[in-house]
């Protein structure tokens, strides 16, 4: 009888071998054979690769363990979805009918939220780039508008002249958490002082009504003091304007940034080691509530959570299209998908399971996408055993920013399918065709090909 | 001058490259590959000897006897 066959494997043995890679040659990669009970194999066979998945279930229970990581330690929380984190309809209708509200930063954004049917005053209207229709649009649906810069605040203030009344507004602010770099460049400086200016000016304008307070302090945030930072400062300076404006400050909005369970790339840390649970972020946030608070006051505590909620839902299935040998010597693999529709491979290094057991021992191997451009790389030195061609890559997580960002680029975007609490599985976004991408394209007739 | 013939081989996979002082340790198919190199055998042969000593089509061998003789290259052993 003829031996099993093993693709075959020589390694360069080396100190200093195991600290670069962070495994050993030897170590048996991950398999997964599976996304909530559904095979790969027939994920793939109905749908395509690539493949993006998304975790009904998953989504679900992260979206309710960090909603209740807070609301078991605070009586009033409201959570806002970050629309660009990814904002696919089936996507943003779980988080909606979990309870969330919809946080969004520009007219495109809006007009989603409001065309998925949540109401303008379930809206959080944020960014630097609001349009004066959509202000206005904002204003007359009563959504939560809060000023980026002093041009918005008279902006407003014609609308308010415009639409005859008051508009309720919040202010941005921005402050030194700690955090580096610190996000100083949306909303108004508290140290400098141009925050208590920008209070000033609404308040001297007489048509605006402060009753909020936002900040957004960066995003995947490893440090939970710097949210104890955060709010301190803001629950100071709510009280500041209290008293001394007589506007009441009914929300502090602490904006977003809570790390998901992914790889910042350069750090050797497993991300169940460098990420904190984020039950010791509500509990910085909530003892910096309490400490600061006046007694019996609890003014509502607006969540806007993205990544942490949704990325590790996300998985993406590739297949392996064909290999070669780079001159140094590395085993490098072309998948079928890339940074095309990796967008976060540009800051992560992604968990990587492989769909099958796979003979032989690992060797250092680059993963690179289908793209014509040298930065496409979605793994640049990692260990694999050797691949056939058509063996399935799973990468997560990458639910978060890559539905949003994925750019359209010499390939089309593929199904994105989420598999359902019940195992079944449905088509969220349907893989583009030719007509996708020509449809808003004019060719001048005296150009057409005759 | 094939240094190929120069390795110290042992049945385990380890393999010591007197003239560098370099160690690689090998899988069972790359040391029979190992082996018929140094018994100077050609490609074809070599394909040939897999097929029949494992179970594997003779596209996938010559596909990843070429794959591993680059690999030597890059170590500079052939
Ligand atoms: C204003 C605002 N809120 C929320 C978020 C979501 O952040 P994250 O995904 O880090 O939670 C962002 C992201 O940049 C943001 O700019």
């Amino acid at each position: 009888m003829k031996k099993i066959y093993q693709k075959p494997v020589i390694t360069k043995l080396q100190t200093g071998f195991m600290n670069k890679f962070g495994s050993s040659p030897l170590y048996a990669r991950k398999v997964r054979t599976d996304i909530d009970g559904v095979p790969i194999s027939e994920l793939v066979e109905k749908f395509g690769s690539p493949l993006f998945v998304i975790s009904e279930k998953q989504l679900r229970e992260k979206y309710r363990q960090i909603y209740s990581a807070f609301t078991n330690r605070y009586p009033n929380v409201q959570f806002g979805w970050s629309y660009k984190t990814n904002y696919l309809k089936a996507v943003c209708a779980v988080l909606h009918q979990e309870g969330a509200i919809a946080e969004v930063v520009s007219e495109f954004e809006y007009e989603k939220a409001r065309n998925m049917g949540i109401e303008g005053k379930d809206i959080i209207f944020n960014g630097p780039h609001k349009t004066i229709n959509a202000l206005k649009r904002a204003a007359l649906e009563g959504a939560k508008i809060h000023i980026d810069h002093f041009d918005e605040i008279t902006d407003l203030e014609h609308i308010a002249d415009e639409i005859g009344k008051q508009i309720k507004v919040a202010i941005r602010i921005n402050m030194d958490t700690g955090i580096h770099p610190q996000w100083d460049r949306f909303g108004f400086n508290l140290e400098t002082g141009q925050a208590l200016d920008a209070v000033k000016r609404i308040a001297s304008g007489g048509k605006l009504v402060l009753n909020g307070l936002h900040c957004h302090i960066g995003t995947f945030i490893l440090e939970p003091e710097a949210y104890g930072k955060e709010v301190e400062k803001m629950v100071k300076f709510a009280y500041e304007i209290e008293d001394n404006f007589g506007f009441k400050i009914e929300y502090l909005d602490i904006g977003g940034g809570f790390p998901s369970k992914n790889r910042l790339k350069g750090t050797y840390l497993p991300p169940d080691v460098a990420v904190p649970p984020v039950e010791e972020f509500a509990e910085k946030i909530t003892d910096s509530l309490y400490s600061n608070l006046r007694p019996g006051d609890f003014p509502k505590l607006i969540l806007e959570t993205g990544r942490a909620i949704v990325d590790e839902a996300g998985y993406l299935i590739t297949t392996v299209f064909a290999s070669k040998r780079l001159p140094d010597g590395r085993k490098a693999y072309i998948a079928d998908a890339g940074v095309n529709l990796l967008f976060t491979a540009f800051w992560y290094k992604f968990n990587i399971e492989i769909d099958r057991e796979v003979q032989g021992s690992n060797e250092p191997s680059v993963i690179y996408g289908p793209l014509c451009m040298n930065i496409d790389i979605i793994d640049e030195g990692t260990m694999l055993p050797p691949l056939k061609r058509g063996t399935r890559l799973i990468f997560s997580p990458v639910g978060a920013y890559n539905n949003t960002q994925w750019m359209q680029f010499i390939e089309y975007r593929p199904n994105v399918v989420m598999v359902m609490e019940d195992q079944t599985v449905e088509i969220i976004r349907e893989k583009e065709d030719l007509s996708d991408i020509e449809r808003r394209e004019r060719l001048p007739d005296r150009l057409k090909i005759k | 001058m094939n240094r190929i013939k120069q390795l110290a081989i042992n049945e385990e996979g380890f393999v010591f490259d007197p003239l560098t002082g370099d160690s690689f340790t090998v899988n069972q198919t790359g040391l029979f590959i190992l082996q018929k190199l140094k018994e100077g055998k050609e490609t074809e042969q070599i394909v040939k000897e897999l097929t029949e000593e494992f179970e594997v089509s003779q596209e996938e061998a010559e596909r990843d006897l070429i794959d591993f003789v680059e690999k030597l290259r890059s170590y500079r052993l052939l």
